[in-house]
């Protein structure tokens, strides 16, 4: 029992709750974000518009994972880019020098002097980022589908009431088009979920790190030598994620029940999905 | 010595299956460089997505007829199955599958086919062609076995009534009336997993699975020149530009396959083909 409590696999334990702040900061984010887009692609402006098609489009035709390992570093660069040319307005010439990205020492981001645990939460954020933008395009697909599933003869005829547009999108379109999208955001929630070993890839410690370190094989010279033992860590992550979706799933088709009651329509879970 | 970009694409355009130039772009890279290794890289991609789907169709359909069955036993596998598949992320997966084939031991099977000898050998497992293609097989079979058990479930009770009247065989039966009406009602659904998983496949070489000599997919080359130039703006780019247009050659060839399992219909009962996305891993 004490193999299971040393300094190590306390962090272990410790970067099941990085994952789930994770998914808790990133799903309200990727929600507004998603509105935001879904809402935009419905616009009568085109130049409104298009941005928001695009956004919802792009997670279509490009895998997401090319998006987690770009976003990150794309905005890091861009941060420090920025704080280069205001901090140091002084020096000319480009940032990319041969294959180097050079900026000067006041424009690094966090500062190289920083503490530990800022670089943590700085790697942390970006990393909220990358999945708050892909989550929030995968977001507008499912509130867009939502959207054009609500019957259009009720916009109609808020119309023929003598609404404005933004009336019926607040009174009748908004209130309306959740029960349409649950089916598809309890998926996103589920995927969000299987979304996160992908921190590892972002250089975050998580899970996938810990059962790395922690599994591979020990020799004499640390304290509890052991041979491989990743394929068990890796079993302890299989189950932990199987159990997560089981109780997500339990908890949506809950509340799924809950929301249709009292609807006097045949809930087509299909054709909501975006 | 001004490289010409056909220079490039001739040392580097089969470099991940192992043709041509054996060290990677260094120092000076240029765009043709990236556009050709890339582009070489995706040989991988589309190996890994044609078998996992041309094998993992089959898988599927008997997993999706399996949750039909009336016998417990064959119900609770394909359900087992498809829940575990579907249920867990595919990265750990394939993490897992790795650490696992790694431990087995090393032996080899040799399978006598009268005509052919082939040896198998376990190591090979632990290789990406053949152990993360194993692992993609199986995902997607468990998510193409709920969409076919999804259309297996729509098809119309009465025909399947009609062929058993005329006295057809449950074999008969199944290919030529259940069958055609599960893919047509499942074909659009089944494209977007067509998609997905080929998308899925730029994981492979970010698990356990080593690009060995350096041979890897699209992504990971990407991935190389980033690190390398420290400029993310070029290289992830055309991986995206790559899978655009695979992306899209997918949706024509299903599309077309779509058109032909609704023939003949009338205009207004065909099903449309559309890309949703409620199927990523």
């Amino acid at each position: 029992m004490c193999y299971l409590g040393t300094a190590k696999h306390i962090a272990f334990y410790q970067s099941f709750l990085v994952v789930l702040s994770l998914v808790l900061i990133t799903a309200p984010l990727a929600m507004l974000l998603g509105l935001l887009a879904a809402s935009a692609s419905r616009s009568a402006i085109w130049l409104v518009q298009l941005p928001g098609k695009i956004y919802i489009a792009m997670v279509r035709g490009v895998p997401d994972i090319v998006f987690f390992l770009f976003v990150p570093l794309a905005c890091d660069q861009a941060i420090e880019y920025i704080r280069h040319r205001i901090i140091c307005s002084d020096q000319t010439g480009s940032v990319w020098q041969g294959n180097d990205f050079v900026v000067c020492d006041m424009a690094k981001m966090p500062l190289s002097s920083a503490s530990g645990w800022v670089h943590d939460f700085y790697g942390f954020m970006l990393a909220v980022t990358a999945y708050a933008i892909v989550f929030g395009a995968f977001a507008g697909n499912v509130l867009a589908g939502a959207m054009a599933a609500v019957p259009r003869a009720q916009l109609e005829t808020g119309y023929a009431y003598g609404m404005s547009r933004r009336q019926v999108y607040w009174r009748i379109l908004f209130p309306q088009m959740w029960i349409y999208a649950l089916p598809g955001l309890s998926n996103l929630w589920v995927l969000l979920i299987k979304a996160t070993p992908l921190l590892f890839l972002l250089g975050i410690q998580d899970i996938v790190y810990w059962a790395r370190e922690l599994g591979s094989a020990k020799t004499s010279a640390y304290a509890y030598p052991h041979p491989d033992w990743r394929v068990w860590y890796f079993l302890v992550l299989l189950i932990f994620y199987l159990f997560v979706t089981w109780v997500s799933e339990r908890v949506f088709s809950r509340l799924n029940k809950r929301l249709a009651r009292g609807q006097s329509m045949l809930m087509d879970s299909q054709r909501a999905e975006g | 010595m001004a490289r010409t970009c056909l220079d490039a694409f001739q040392d580097y355009g089969l470099r991940a299956i192992g043709y041509g130039e054996r060290l990677l772009p260094k120092a000076d890279i240029t765009i043709c460089e990236q556009f050709a290794l890339i582009g070489s890289g995706l040989i991988w991609n589309i190996f890994f997505g044609v078998l996992a789907v041309m094998i993992g169709y089959w898988l599927a359909l008997a997993l999706a007829v399996g949750k039909m069955s009336r016998s417990a036993i064959f119900r609770h596998f394909s359900v087992g199955f498809i829940y575990l598949f579907r249920g867990t992320p595919l990265f750990i997966q394939f993490f897992f599958a790795y650490e696992l084939f790694v431990l087995l031991p090393k032996v080899g099977i040799t399978l006598d086919l009268w005509i052919v000898v082939i040896d198998l050998e376990t190591r090979w497992l632990t290789r990406a062609w053949l152990g993360a293609l194993l692992v993609l097989i199986l995902n997607t079979s468990a998510y193409s076995a709920e969409i076919f058990y999804g259309g297996l479930r729509a098809s119309p009770r009465g025909e399947v009534e009609a062929a058993m009247a005329y006295g057809m065989t449950g074999w008969q039966r199944f290919w030529q009336v259940i069958w055609p009406h599960m893919m047509r009602l499942s074909w659009p659904s089944y494209t977007n997993e067509a998609i997905f998983l080929f998308h899925a496949t730029t994981l492979v070489f970010f698990t356990g699975f080593p690009a060995w000599r350096q041979s890897g997919d699209a992504l990971y080359y990407a991935n190389y020149f980033a690190d390398k130039t420290f400029n993310p703006f070029i290289a992830y780019p055309i991986v995206a530009f790559y899978f655009i247009i695979f992306t899209l050659m997918i949706i024509a060839l299903f599309g077309w396959i779509n058109r032909r399992l609704n023939r003949h219909l009338p205009e207004n009962a065909k099903n449309k083909l559309s890309i949703r996305l409620n199927l990523i891993r």
